[in-house]
């Protein structure tokens, strides 16, 4: 797991966020620190997938910085922008591959657009991150209209892995999985944050991912920040929200 | 840092070769059995080409490589992609099980973890013999047009069904979706159908003009644009039209639906989705793209008028005289007549290929582009065979 203190890797400070009239996000603080797994929850539409989407750039943001290793992703220019973007990965939430290319092309895609590989190599790293995420070879050559909501996740998952990023986006990973296929894929994120290094933020409702995967919760609520702590500090918390999250009859509570 | 890195490669491969295998690999001194292969530097992605070339090129024989060990202590960045490579050359030394020296704990996890997987051989992807190629292709545009006459059939089945529950009123008559839809694909292609139908009219009277003139026959041009607008022109240019805009629409809207489950979802309510999505539709062409054509030839009409009085000196009220005795209820009768058989046979097409979509949006872009060509395609060679038979029966 993570080593307490390690140094930050990116910090959203003051991130504001609206659409028209509205104020979705106003005034988000949280930062994601090396190495960790930060959970993101709140209610649904306190602004969870779209504070991730603001973070990322796919929404404009009205107000705040968001940084990355200590620099002001905004106020880079678009190619330092592109350096740094290629240490993110991110996970849609249906997984978002490109349905006119199969599982081993839509890993290769980005390899393809970003670095110098041989093709012989290229092809190797892509069956690699393939079994990296736990999908057996035969699935490579399947078209993404042909595999499982698991698989999809797991391919799209390998997608995100291409470029080795150092910063993991989630969005609700285990939506949709049964179980079985959800507990599994909470481990793989552990696992490969373990051995790649990869700082994660997971946008999730799953309060099994949050227990066997997340070191840092942080809770949205109304567009602001609620809570930010481990697990044991959001189970002490009085926030009526969070009280009935995390007591309510779908948690389970080791402490009774 | 990929960027600089690529355009050193592209820049100066040839003089920095010598420079740049020392920041990669360096074969160190012997040790016990073999060789010590030195690593260091950023092992990674955006260097794999630079190090797949450094192994290529170590100056060691299979049998020494065999031999050989690892030292990454001076190793400092490693990603999967180096630790592929790394990996890969240590395998070189077949059956050697000696670890890299001099690993740090982190660089050891992602080793040890990437060193786990074991490149399978694929079954390789059945190929089909280059010579039956033509033959196979032959098979599957026969097998494929088989099928698309059964599901054009059993289209028209369903579709006739509905109806006919809508006619006798045992389904409810969905009106305010057919008023809907008659807006939808009807209404809204008015302006553009007209304005085609004048521009085409225009070109093609302008045409004749020029040819008639030297005959001193200018004036017939009427008699033309009475026949050729009311016939063939208008109903022609509205029905591809209304393939083109429409069709398409039908096509993506069913498609889409199909994707979704809204489909099934009707079924499951107890609603038959031919009867409440593709008959209000396909009663809407029906309709509609008589009237449509009407509009159509009237513009066309329109285009000749001006024409005629720009290029044949015609004045309009010399125009409309002679069209009085040129004009025949048939023309327009024949042009009427066709437009629903042509609204309907889009609308069935449009059908098909909507029902057809499923999965990816790859689909639903390649559908959508068939039922286009297919309903323009059908719509012109409908028209043909209304020509010969309306000429057969001398209407």
């Amino acid at each position: 797991m993570m080593d307490q203190g390690a140094p930050s890797i990116m910090t959203v400070v003051d991130l504001k966020v609206g659409f028209g009239n509205t104020t979705v996000i106003d005034g988000l603080n949280f930062e994601l620190r090396e190495g960790e797994i930060l959970g993101l929850i709140g209610p649904s539409g306190s602004g969870k997938s779209v504070s991730l989407r603001a973070i990322v750039g796919l929404l404009p943001t009205r107000g705040g910085d968001v940084s990355f290793a200590g620099q002001n992703y905004s106020g880079l220019s678009s190619s330092e922008q592109i350096v740094v973007r290629r240490d993110w990965g991110m996970l849609f939430q249906q997984g978002a591959l490109f349905s006119s290319l199969n599982v081993v092309e839509n890993i290769e895609f980005p390899m393809r657009e970003h670095l110098d590989l041989s093709p012989r190599l290229r092809r190797e790293l892509a069956r690699m991150k393939l079994d990296l995420v736990g999908l057996p070879p035969e699935a490579a050559y399947s078209y993404p209209s042909q595999l499982l909501g698991g698989m999809i996740k797991r391919a799209a998952l390998a997608r995100a892995l291409a470029l080795d990023p150092k910063i993991l986006f989630l969005d609700e990973p285990t939506a949709g999985l049964d179980p079985i296929g959800a507990g599994k894929f909470d481990e793989l994120i552990v696992t490969l944050s373990d051995t790649l290094g990869l700082s994660v933020l997971m946008v999730t409702h799953d309060l099994d991912s949050l227990q066997t995967a997340c070191d840092h919760i942080v809770a949205l609520s109304g567009g602001k920040l609620l809570k930010a702590g481990t697990l044991s500090d959001m189970r002490a918390a009085t926030d009526p929200w969070l009280r009935e999250y995390f007591h309510g009859p779908r948690a389970h509570n080791p402490e009774g | 840092m990929q960027l600089s890195s690529s355009s050193w490669y592209c820049n100066g491969v040839k003089n920095s070769t010598e420079s740049l295998m020392a920041r990669f690999i360096e074969l160190g001194a012997t040790q016990g059995t073999g060789r010590v292969i030195l690593c260091s530097g950023d092992w990674t992605a955006a260097n794999a080409r630079q190090l797949e070339h450094d192994i290529a090129s170590l100056p060691l024989s299979p049998a020494e490589r065999s031999q050989s060990s690892i030292d990454i202590s001076a190793l400092r960045r490693l990603d999967t992609a180096g630790a592929w490579v790394l990996t890969q050359l240590q395998r070189d030394g077949a059956g050697q099980a000696t670890d890299f020296i001099g690993a740090s704990p982190k660089h050891a996890a992602l080793l040890s973890r990437i060193n786990t997987y074991e490149p399978k051989a694929l079954p390789p992807r059945h190929s089909l013999n280059p010579l039956l190629v033509p033959f196979s292709a032959l098979g599957r545009i026969i097998v494929g047009i088989a099928q698309d006459i059964v599901a054009v059939n059993a289209t028209l089945g369903h579709i006739l069904v509905a109806l006919a529950q809508t006619l006798t009123l045992r389904s409810p008559l969905r009106l305010a979706s057919f008023v809907h839809q008659f807006e939808q694909i009807i209404l809204r292609a008015i302006p553009i159908v007209a304005l085609i139908s004048l521009v085409v009219g225009a070109i093609i009277t302008q045409q004749t003009i020029l040819q008639l003139r030297n005959f001193g026959a200018a004036i017939l041009i009427v008699d033309l644009a009475a026949i050729l607008m009311f016939r063939e022109i208008g109903v022609l240019l509205a029905a591809i039209m209304v393939a083109g805009r429409s069709g398409s629409a039908i096509t993506a809207e069913i498609g889409s639906m199909r994707i979704r489950e809204e489909f099934d979802a009707l079924r499951v309510i107890g609603v038959d989705p031919y009867q409440a999505l593709l008959l209000p539709r396909i009663a809407a062409l029906i309709v509609g793209l008589p009237l449509l054509a009407f509009v159509g030839s009237m513009a066309g009409l329109l285009g000749a008028i001006i024409v005629g009085q720009a290029y044949g000196g015609i004045p309009m009220d010399t125009f409309v005289l002679r069209l009085r005795d040129a004009m025949s209820f048939t023309s327009v009768a024949v042009g009427l007549l066709k437009a629903p058989f042509m609204g309907f046979l889009i609308g069935l097409l449009a059908s098909v290929e909507g029902m057809k979509v499923q999965g990816s949006s790859e689909s639903l872009g390649r559908r959508t582009t068939t039922s286009v060509v297919k309903s323009i395609f059908v719509v012109i060679v409908a028209d043909g065979v209304f020509a010969i038979f309306f000429a057969a029966i001398r209407f």
